[in-house]
């Protein structure tokens, strides 16, 4: 089997109702927030939220929440194992102590790239290997936000963090390439994997609502431009990432019954500058000089992504 | 008084013997020494249908907790076991949950903390815990680990406490230690101890909510810990109220500290858990011997019941304060809380001494409670004192010995 046929074709035909309310502490333009708006109005109310600490834990601060589901702050390393426990007790009671089917809810985990894939990763990986019922949803904006843009190891080659800043001696800044999570959860073939991308709202619509509609363990990895740590105007935050896909520096696809399969193919690949230079976090890679050979090796990457593929 | 049922039990065996009959219908777990059988039998008893619910094998401590707490703020009663590393492998977790005001029990097996890295027990393990907010018992027998654990589900469960309640056991000492404990039958234990039903909402759909979510400001950070430092308070009335209901349900009585021969006692321990037992059987030698020794055994721990304990030794001219953890750079753990719950009393004892020994299951003699009496006697002995003597480091020589002789050996 290959796609899953979408349900939605047009803007218009998403769902009408929002699930988290305008008026959070989130930056200006922050991507990954719109991405978690347009998967909120997918998966709808009875959704318990169980948070990572990150920019997004902001979202609930005392006495308010901009959510009509529930939240429930945990720590950076350990959402999952809380929304195990969840999961564990909402199972028991259906099972032995008569909650009613309509008090069940969708467990989910709301984590930055930082808690993903750095200090939360073992705990994630110990739930997909016990297909824990549940949807993750990762703001992947590349670095530790929350705490003012420190280096994760999401954070693409090339792009300067606070703690990999660039320098004469480390021209580059980050000198490693993004770690592959959608290959490191695949590996552990869950139910179901996708990227989205705030700035393809239907592809995004389409793979929460079949997501919705399975069990085990559902996970997504959402591009989140953030024009704080990336360094460029909010209002550009669609533009931001649209080249980022049509750079092909985003792949966005699914894994569902053992295929890839990419759901928005660039049709054809723009350069890998177009994306960089927009942002403040790649500015030593143009000035004062322009350094080619730090952008062919970003290019490099992304053709030999690529190269698989098409 | 029903004591239907009298087994030989490891401590262990009766802590995985309170859970089933306490019915806790979700174990997250996580092995390690010496507590794994607890887990290993609550295991087999969810596998085998014996108890209703799930067990979940979790992938550290750290998640064990988390996950731990998240079932308890969804509205089931949960139970899990823990020990030395793996305490402070949770310790974030275990801040967090109590921070969540969610009812629970925990069982920690004593074993001392690395480096250096062994298996033998002190207290350094739940002592870690002593300041994140969770409410803890000592045990001293394997029929206290039992009784506990229903108390503590009473206890957590409260609605004006809500916290996770830590059951308190010495490794190996206790946990591989047979002793005979009454099962009580279930349908009074039932009457004790109802199955578990939520006073406040918890997770499920019609009850969408926010929890555990970020202030901003001192105000509102220091509201909720003083809330959490008013339901901790709060618990020592509730373990007494809880107690005072065991007592005539199960005819076994509990105060807040176990007053062994002390209502003449010139001399007086204060200890708790298993070695206690070595203190009375000490406590019953000096007596023997004209000395009037007597034994203060603390049970609850968290809330600290200050009153109580400043009643039961004020009166009494020399106190020796026995901690089995140590504090590098300060001393005893416990000896400062005994010491500023006497302080304001007039009639506090003449002298109150600091002693440190047990660590890592280091043995305590009747040689040193001897000593422990000549230092209390001392007019100008200098606290704390510590049990580590002369044969001690000649039995640490003897193991230098071993390896220097391979040393010469290889050089030459
Ligand atoms: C155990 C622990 N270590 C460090 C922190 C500090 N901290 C809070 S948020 C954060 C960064 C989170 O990064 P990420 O997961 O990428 O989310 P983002 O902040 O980008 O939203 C860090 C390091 C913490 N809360 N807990
Ligand atoms: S720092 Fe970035 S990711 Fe965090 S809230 Fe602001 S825009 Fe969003």
């Amino acid at each position: 089997m290959t796609a899953l046929a979408g349900k939605y074709k047009k803007l218009k035909d998403l769902h009408p109702e929002e699930a988290i309310t305008p008026g959070t502490g989130l930056c200006a333009g922050c991507g990954g927030l719109d991405g978690l708006r347009l998967a909120l109005k997918e998966l709808g109310e009875n959704v318990l939220i169980c948070n990572a600490a990150g920019c997004f834990t902001l979202l609930s601060v005392y006495p308010f929440t901009p959510l009509k589901g529930s939240w429930l702050y945990t720590t950076m390393g350990a959402p999952v194992p809380a929304a195990q426990g969840v999961r564990d007790a909402l199972d028991i009671r259906l099972q032995h102590r008569e909650l009613p089917d309509k008090e069940d809810l969708l467990v989910m985990t709301v984590a930055g790239d930082g808690s993903s894939n750095d200090i939360g990763l073992g705990a994630t990986s110990a739930a997909l290997h016990r297909n824990l019922d549940f949807i993750y949803f990762c703001y992947d904006n590349e670095a530790y936000g929350n705490t003012g843009f420190q280096l994760s190891a999401a954070s693409p080659y090339g792009s300067a963090t606070q703690t990999a800043p660039n320098t004469e001696f480390h021209p580059a800044g980050t000198e490693f390439f993004k770690k592959d999570l959608f290959e490191i959860w695949k590996a552990q073939k869950p139910t179901y994997i996708a990227t989205v991308s705030p700035r393809e709202p239907i592809d995004l619509s389409n793979k929460f609502a079949k997501a919705k509609t399975m069990s085990g363990s559902r996970m997504f990895i959402c591009m989140s431009p953030c024009p704080t740590g990336w360094g460029f105007d909010p209002k550009e935050s669609d533009l931001i990432a649209k080249l980022a896909v049509d750079t092909g520096m985003f792949p966005i696809k699914e894994y569902f019954e053992g295929q890839v399969t990419h759901t928005k193919r660039p049709q054809r690949r723009l350069p890998v500058e177009k994306f960089l230079q927009r942002q403040k976090r790649f500015r030593h890679l143009f000035e004062p000089e322009c350094r080619h050979d730090i952008i062919e090796n970003i290019q490099s990457h992304v053709d030999e992504y690529w190269s698989h593929y098409e | 008084m029903k004591t239907d049922n009298k087994i030989m039990l490891t401590g262990n065996k009766a802590a995985a013997w309170g859970a089933r009959m306490a019915q806790v219908e979700y174990v997250p777990a996580f092995p390690i020494t010496p507590q794994t059988e607890i887990v290993e039998t609550l295991a087999q008893w969810f596998a085998d249908g014996t108890l209703q619910g799930k067990f979940t094998n979790m992938d550290s401590e750290h998640s064990m907790f988390m996950a731990a707490g998240a079932a308890a703020a969804t509205g089931v009663r949960v139970f899990t076991a823990s020990s030395s590393q793996g305490i402070l492998h949770g310790m974030e977790s275990l801040y967090t949950i109590t921070g969540w005001r969610v009812p629970l029990v925990l069982v920690n097996v004593s074993r001392a903390l690395a480096t250096p890295i062994t298996l033998e027990p002190d207290h350094n393990d739940v002592m870690s815990t002593r300041d994140c907010g969770l409410i803890q018992l000592h045990a001293e027998t394997c029929q206290e680990i039992f009784d506990f654990i229903l108390i503590g589900h009473k206890i957590a469960e409260n609605p004006q406490v809500c916290l996770p309640v830590l059951v308190n056991m010495d490794g190996f000492y206790l946990s591989f230690t047979r002793e005979p404990v009454l099962i009580p039958d279930k349908k009074t234990i039932l009457k004790f101890l109802p199955l578990f039903e939520p006073v406040y909402p918890v997770f499920q759909a019609s009850q969408p909510m926010a929890r555990a979510s970020a202030v901003f400001g001192g105000s509102t950070y220091s509201y909720f810990k003083m809330q959490h430092n008013l339901a901790a308070h709060h618990a020592e009335k509730v373990f007494n109220d809880a107690t005072a209901e065991f007592s005539e349900l199960f005819g076994r009585t509990y105060e807040p500290a176990e007053k062994f021969h002390m209502d003449d006692a010139d001399f007086v321990f204060v200890m708790s858990n298993s070695f206690a037992t070595k203190g009375k059987a000490a406590v019953l030698k000096l007596r023997q011997q004209g000395i009037k020794a007597g034994l203060l055994k603390i049970r609850l721990f968290r809330p600290f019941p200050v009153a109580f304990i400043a009643q039961a030794l004020c009166g009494h001219e020399r106190v020796a304060v026995i901690d089995q953890n140590l504090a590098p750079g300060m001393g005893g753990i416990t000896y400062p809380e005994i010491v500023s719950s006497l302080y304001p009393y007039e009639n506090r004892p003449k002298k109150i001494v600091s002693v440190i020994g047990g660590l890592g299951g280091k043995d305590i003699t009747e040689s040193d409670f001897m000593s422990i009496i000549d230092h209390m006697k001392n007019s100008d002995s200098k606290t704390p004192l510590y049990l580590f003597d002369q044969e001690d480091q000649r039995a640490f020589q003897r193991i230098q010995k071993i390896a220097n002789v391979k040393k010469e050996v290889s050089s030459s």
